[in-house]
């Protein structure tokens, strides 16, 4: 009963989580301006974060909580690195 | 699976709701993004998965590790203070580069976007010169 209250939510999140994922992806491939993809992608960083924590609990391992982090932390220089390009055309002044 | 038999019930029901309730604001949020119109909207719809997401999954993995290993487990409080704290800089950082290329005439966009401000006077011009042709003289001037 406990497990199969936890199987259901689990899985719901894992389904949900891939398709916001997919609907992200569709955002920065056909976003109209650049912009719109370095958003997608931001997003994308964000839910894979989630979904990566969401199949953690699943497994009950906490090695992807790590993988989790590495993905927060390369999601966040990544897209201030986009940001910078995009306003000034370069990345290190 | 067998980890999950172990929990009890009380545990099983609040972390299911809260992984589900993170998991549809997340789902909202991208379909914000995909579904509104205009840069500057889809801007904040991410920003569900980013805070409220993050902040109910984090609180369900806390519980069910803790409840597991019988201590607490703390270290995805990492990821919500990181996630806390940078999400609001990447998103000012990205809208201010968006509209520093709206306002650029070479890129050619559609979005409307309020003019810059005028510059401020040279500092070498006195004070009384800039009186003459003050653009807002229902402000109270200064001695």
């Amino acid at each position: 009963m406990t497990a199969d209250i936890l199987r259901f939510a689990l899985g719901y999140a894992q389904i949900a989580l891939i398709l916001a994922l997919a609907l992200a992806c569709w955002r920065m491939l056909q976003g109209p301006r650049a912009q719109d993809r370095v958003l997608g992608l931001d997003t994308m960083y964000s839910i894979a974060m989630l979904l990566f924590l969401v199949i953690g609990m699943g497994n009950g391992n906490v090695f992807f909580f790590e993988g989790a982090l590495v993905i927060a932390v390369l999601g966040f220089v990544t897209t201030v690195c986009a940001a910078k390009f995009l306003m000034r055309g370069e990345v290190i002044e | 699976m067998m980890h999950l038999e172990q929990l009890p019930t009380w545990a099983a029901i609040i972390i299911a709701v809260f992984v589900i309730v993170g998991s549809s604001l997340a789902l909202l949020g991208a379909m914000g993004l995909v579904r509104l119109k205009s840069f500057y909207q889809r801007l904040h719809a991410p920003t569900l998965g980013y805070s409220y997401g993050t902040l109910l999954i984090i609180l369900a993995s806390m519980l069910m590790f803790s409840l597991l290993e019988g201590r607490a487990v703390v270290h995805e409080l990492m990821i919500g203070i990181f996630i806390m704290v940078t999400t609001p800089i990447t998103l000012l950082m990205l809208g201010r580069a968006a509209l520093r290329r709206d306002r650029d005439r070479k890129l050619g966009h559609d979005e409307d976007v309020p003019p810059r401000n005028r510059p401020e006077p040279p500092a070498g011009t006195e004070a009384g010169d800039t009186q003459a042709s003050d653009p807002e003289p229902d402000l109270p001037r200064r001695p």
